[in-house]
């Protein structure tokens, strides 16, 4: 562990995690992002993916191990502030989206971190402006698209101004058109951010490395188009290309 | 998704009523509502003022007729009683259209109607001219529990999810030849309710962690865009007042 950077913009140290019954689901994850960096987490249903991320701010609390954002260890001490910096995405925009209008669900976040009146108006309109859904600021949630409902959703994460994003299967359920302009959104992003999916080709254009997991521990950890052109590792871990997909023409240019 | 618009009962526009603040208009209709049930029976004379005031707002407010009358058919089946009065009341009797029936029934069975279909009407103009978020911020400014309009706000997000999963599960019924038509079919349908519960409590922890990830406490926070202004408060309550000077006029007089 001592390998990993000081500065790591969140890292997650030997974490373990059963559920009451029993179930183990984390087996000692251990990884670590650089700030402003863009990582795709990759693996098989039931590889315990969700589960990690609801670690990632303290929701669920590991059995041993931790998680640090910054210098912050994930304590009940520091849920808050935790919360505040590492922004999660669920992966059904429902959940995430409970306000009567788009506008309170922005403004949810960051009213209960104490900001008001002007900051928080401006909070929500540029967290609205980033993903392209400043117009849709009055409607209710549950009258928006799919697409819609995804980027109001990192909308309400923006508005937090979070250091981390991690986002849960942000491309399921998304038409190609709203794959195409969540793609656009998030390449945009300046914070580090974390990208669970099972999206083969939207990991390989959004995040120059991945990490893959598997069995409840990370089995591979390097460079996207590398991890994904290798056939063993690949099947090992009940990962599938799409069909005519090449990842080593993603290979950037020695 | 199903319906373009927040509601049923809405109807879009931009005349003055529609723009009051929601505060206004629920303490302006709650009055009128109060006036209204406070005049006595036998002062038709009241009744009749009573009934041109709530055209009249329904014709400033620019709603269709029809629309408000078809809306208010929903007090049938609690006025449904009152027809029956005339006839099961005790008392002196006279002879309407060669039936006898009786006065004190009668006068009840004005009471009610006149009442109910007043009342009903101004709750009519409400929720046409307000949408549901408005009533619900307006009752927050209202200082009504802010426990009890989040969960009011709570339902009416997650009613149509709920009942879209309602209308798949039926869907997937129908798809394999049960489609129910008649009470005595009811049972798969209602069997599909239990599961629909513990889908719809799956998710109430999953919206649950997602607010819990925005910094949620267990308090709503304060979410105020404009506070309803003096002259706001003066034109709407200017209604409501007249009703109850006449409510007055018509105890007094009686």
């Amino acid at each position: 562990m001592s390998t990993v950077s000081r500065a790591a913009a969140i890292r997650v140290e030997d974490l373990w995690f059963a559920y009451p019954d029993g179930t183990e689901v984390l087996r000692g994850v251990a990884l670590a992002l650089e700030p402003g960096e863009r990582v795709a987490l990759l693996g098989p249903n039931g590889a315990g993916k969700t589960t990690l991320v609801l670690h990632l701010n303290g929701i669920l609390t590991p059995s041993r191990g931790r998680v640090v954002v910054g210098e912050t260890t994930v304590d009940d001490a520091h849920l808050r502030e935790v919360r505040r910096r590492v922004g999660l995405v669920f992966q059904d925009a429902d959940d995430q989206l409970f306000m009567p209008t788009v506008w309170r669900d922005v403004a949810f976040g960051p009213a209960n971190f104490g900001v008001e009146g002007e900051e928080l108006e401006h909070r929500v309109a540029a967290a609205l402006q980033a993903v392209g859904a400043a117009h849709l600021a009055q409607r209710p949630p549950h009258h928006l698209s799919g697409g819609e409902k995804r980027r109001v959703a990192i909308a309400t994460v923006l508005a937090m101004e979070p250091e981390v994003i991690v986002l849960d299967e942000p491309t399921s359920s998304l038409d190609p058109a709203g794959r195409r302009e969540l793609a656009d959104v998030l390449s945009r992003l300046t914070q580090t951010v974390l990208l669970v999916t099972h999206d083969l080709p939207f990991a390989l254009e959004l995040c120059p490395r991945s990490l893959i997991l598997n069995h409840g521990r990370v089995v591979a950890d390097g460079a996207t188009w590398e991890l994904l052109a290798d056939a063993e590792l690949m099947a090992a871990n009940r990962l599938e290309l799409p069909f005519g997909l090449d990842p080593t023409r993603a290979r950037p240019p020695a | 998704m199903s319906g373009t618009h927040l509601h049923v009962l809405h109807v879009h526009g931009h005349s003055p009523v529609h723009r009051l603040a929601p505060e206004v208009k629920v303490v302006a209709m709650l009055a009128f509502v109060v006036g209204v049930v406070a005049t006595p029976r036998e002062a038709l004379w009241a009744f009749a003022i009573h009934a041109f005031f709530l055209v009249a707002v329904i014709s400033f407010a620019e709603l269709p007729f029809g629309f408000v009358f078809r809306r208010m058919m929903i007090e049938v089946p609690f006025v449904a009683f009152a027809v029956a009065l005339p006839f099961l009341g005790g008392g002196p009797r006279i002879e309407v259209a060669g039936v006898l029936v009786s006065l004190e029934g009668l006068w009840g069975a004005w009471n009610i109607l006149a009442k109910g279909t007043l009342g009903v009407g101004a709750s009519v103009v409400l929720v046409a001219t307000t949408e549901i978020p408005e009533i619900l911020r307006g009752l927050d400014r209202l200082r009504v529990p802010r426990l009890l309009t989040s969960v009011a706000g709570f339902m009416i997000r997650y009613i149509e999810v709920l009942a879209s999963e309602l209308r798949r599960t039926r869907t997937a019924m129908a798809s394999r030849g049960h489609d129910a038509r008649w009470l005595w079919q009811v049972g798969p349908l209602a069997a599909s309710a239990g599961a629909l519960f513990v889908r719809s409590y799956e998710r109430g922890e999953r919206v649950y962690q997602a607010m819990l990830s925005r910094g949620y406490d267990g308090t709503m926070p304060q979410l105020d865009e404009r506070r309803a202004r003096g002259t706001e408060w003066a034109a709407a309550l200017g209604l409501p007042l007249t009703t109850w000077m006449v409510a007055l006029l018509a105890i007094v007089g009686s």
